[in-house]
């Protein structure tokens, strides 16, 4: 039961070089490429626990990503593995993170879900739905208490809008003007609970403009519209304007995690929405336009796999950190404070 | 010299210091600013550093503590306001699953510096959802500090190092005592640490080990014991988590006989812990089975008799070390 209809294919031309456009083409498939083999890895158990794949909403993270600049703050939620990787993560510590080697980026004592890298400002990772969105606000409060022209980024999915914390977080953001650019990425279920089962108003934007707030939905499958609208959204926010909202339409092809036997949506529903698949949607509009060959096409996925076997090459050969070091970073050692 | 002032006045003081020695320093919380802090607190700082660095918040305990985490992680050294421990509880999961995880679930590469300030505790008519004492709750949970000042040393000295600590601290505020009174020497503020209990009495028959609001009671009992002409040794545990073990086990082997007094409810309480440490590490050198003297397991009620009989007293404390010596 959706709430909204599978958008139509996005027209129009790509407003991009070619060179920008195999860019955003190449970061598509180094996200789709990394989790179909994470998704195989989970199969022969060298993943375990909980894995999120990002598969069929990758549009969102790539066309997002790219409109922000390095000094600003990036907050994710538990779906993060895109995020982390664009926002410029090395592949293989993401990879040896999932396998829980210690050259993972979080020691192993992370996670798929925790996810972190303090000099790309990325801070996580979070599997607390809704706990992203008032550190978001936190950050920014920082920043503008610093004087740092920076924005801070909250991806968050529709699910969080139900927790009370949302509430709070779009309150004070509004109330206290900060620069917090909020992203919602609408998959339209909640776990297994469809949007109009679990929310009374199903109009998300309404729920950031009854805070004063700008919002706007956005096709979350064409990564030429996300691209546009956070780049537009975020000039406003740096301009000092206060937060922005964006509902980012989008779907979730895989199963909301790996033990997730996907009882509560018609494959029908799952099909339909692939035909708007980000990725072949995006191609097929570059070929249009001759801004991309077939062999470009195989050259680029071609490198994106080969990333993938390297960084799989490098978690097999990680190491297991020393049960010695079980209590580690549980507090900062003496002199170790930022 | 010295000179007399409150409780109150010394947390004041601790945080007027901080706003004048370092930028990165703010007070938020429900009431911090315009209304002068709910227990009179943070009175004048508003006129005295603005609206940014003394800042009002909605009353949104789970979104204004959440947002002092990220602010910290964001480079300033927030000193967050939760107007009692009894509210807390709606900020829970970012001071549990946030501030206290982060730094081991990232790796290494993010430690939290905030500083979160509550008031705790009961005895004064408030009812059963204003009387809570939750701060052993925050004890249990590794990658929290958790302090409890409970004279106006400690109250004046502690929000230094709590600041300068590179994790999240916790500082509980027994409600009791605002409007207690001490002496601290004239000039420089009082040097004390995060990280030891102390002896606040020192005797030889029986440790009392408490913290918080219940020191006061301690004390008296211990007046109260040595007119009986039983020597009580006070301990002051200070520091929640983590405890200092050494002080704790150093005054039980010296007296061989410990009551432990927590306003808490008994069950799973600090109480609970400090006794199964000493049977850890110093049972053969006891003389008499522990005990303890917690609230009843009861919400606190509101009707003066029965909140009174509801929480740890005076002569429950000496009840309890006359039963333990057979006097």
């Amino acid at each position: 039961m959706t709430s909204y209809q599978v958008p139509s294919p996005p027209s129009g031309p790509v407003p991009w070089s070619k060179e920008l456009a195999h860019a955003v083409l190449h970061d598509l498939l180094r996200i789709r490429r990394m989790e179909e083999r994470c998704a195989q890895l989970y199969g022969e158990q060298k993943i375990r626990g909980f894995l999120h794949l990002y598969i069929g909403e990758e549009a969102v993270a790539t066309g997002a990503l790219r409109a922000l600049q390095s000094e600003d703050n990036v907050v994710a939620a538990y779906r993060e593995h895109g995020h982390a990787l664009l926002r410029g993560m090395p592949m293989q510590t993401i990879m040896a993170e999932m396998y829980g080697k210690q050259e993972g980026c979080s020691r192993g004592h992370g996670g798929s879900m925790h996810l972190f890298d303090a000099a790309r400002r990325f801070y996580g990772g979070n599997a607390i739905v809704g706990g992203g969105l008032p550190l978001a606000v936190g950050l920014a409060l920082a920043d503008r208490m610093k004087k740092r022209p920076a924005l801070t980024a909250c991806f968050f999915g529709e699910g969080a809008m139900a927790e009370g914390v949302f509430h709070e977080a779009m309150n004070l953001a509004a109330l206290w003007k900060l620069p917090v650019l909020f992203l919602c990425e609408n998959n339209l279920y909640a776990m297994g609970t469809a949007l109009a089962r679990s929310e009374a108003q199903t109009d998300l934007c309404a729920k950031a403009t009854c805070y004063g707030m700008p919002a706007l939905t956005v096709d979350g499958m064409d990564v030429v519209a996300v691209h546009a609208a956070v780049q537009a959204a975020a000039a406003k926010v740096r301009a000092g304007g206060g937060p922005k909202f964006l509902e980012l339409r989008t779907y979730r092809f895989r199963a909301h995690s790996m033990f997730d036997p996907e009882l509560y949506r018609d494959k029908a529903e799952v099909e339909a929405w692939k035909t708007r698949g980000p990725i072949h949607t995006y191609t097929a509009r570059l070929k249009d336009q001759g801004l991309l060959s077939e062999a470009e096409f195989q050259t680029l996925d071609g490198r994106a796999q080969a990333e993938v076997e390297m960084a799989v090459a490098y978690a097999e050969a990680g190491g297991w950190e020393p049960v010695s070091e079980l209590l580690r970073d549980v507090y900062t050692p003496a002199g170790g404070g930022s | 010299m010295s000179r007399r002032l409150s409780y109150r006045e010394a947390v004041r003081e601790a945080l007027r210091e901080a706003l004048q020695q370092d930028e990165r320093v703010f007070l938020m919380g429900e009431d911090v600013g315009h209304y002068g802090g709910t227990y009179a607190v943070s009175k004048g700082l508003l006129d005295e550093f603005g609206s940014e660095r003394v800042r009002d918040t909605p009353l949104s305990e789970l979104g204004f503590t959440a947002a002092g985490i990220g602010a910290a992680l964001g480079g300033m050294r927030p000193i967050v306001e939760v107007m009692t421990v009894n509210f807390s509880l709606l900020a829970l999961d970012p001071i549990v699953n946030t501030a206290a995880m982060l730094r081991h679930m990232s790796g290494g590469q993010f430690s939290v510096p905030v500083v979160i300030r509550m008031a705790t505790g009961a005895g004064r008519q408030v009812g059963a959802q204003h009387s809570n004492s939750f701060e052993g709750w925050y004890a249990h949970v590794p990658g929290l500090k958790v302090l409890a000042p409970a004279t106006i040393e400690d109250a004046r000295g502690m929000l230094a190092p709590a600041l300068a600590d590179p994790d999240p601290v916790l500082i509980f505020e027994h409600a009791q005592l605002y409007n207690s009174e001490g002496e601290l020497p004239d000039g420089a503020p009082p040097v004390v640490d995060i990280r030891s209990a102390k002896v606040r009495r020192a005797g030889r028959d029986v440790s009392l080990i408490t913290h918080g609001g219940s020191l006061p009671k301690a004390l008296r009992a211990a007046e109260e014991l040595a007119a009986l002409g039983i020597a009580a040794e006070v301990v002051d545990l200070r520091v929640l988590r983590p405890l200092d073990d050494a002080t704790i086990m150093a005054s039980v082997r010296k007296c061989r006989r410990a009551v432990v007094v927590d306003e808490a409810w008994r069950s799973g309480s600090l109480a609970a812990e400090v006794m199964a440490r000493i049977m850890e590490q110093a049972f053969y050198e006891l003389d008499a089975p522990l005990a303890r003297v917690c609230s009843e397991e009861v919400p606190i009620p509101y009707a003066r008799h029965l909140e009174e009989a509801a929480l740890p007293q005076v002569e429950k404390i000496v009840a309890a070390v006359r039963a333990m010596m057979g006097k």
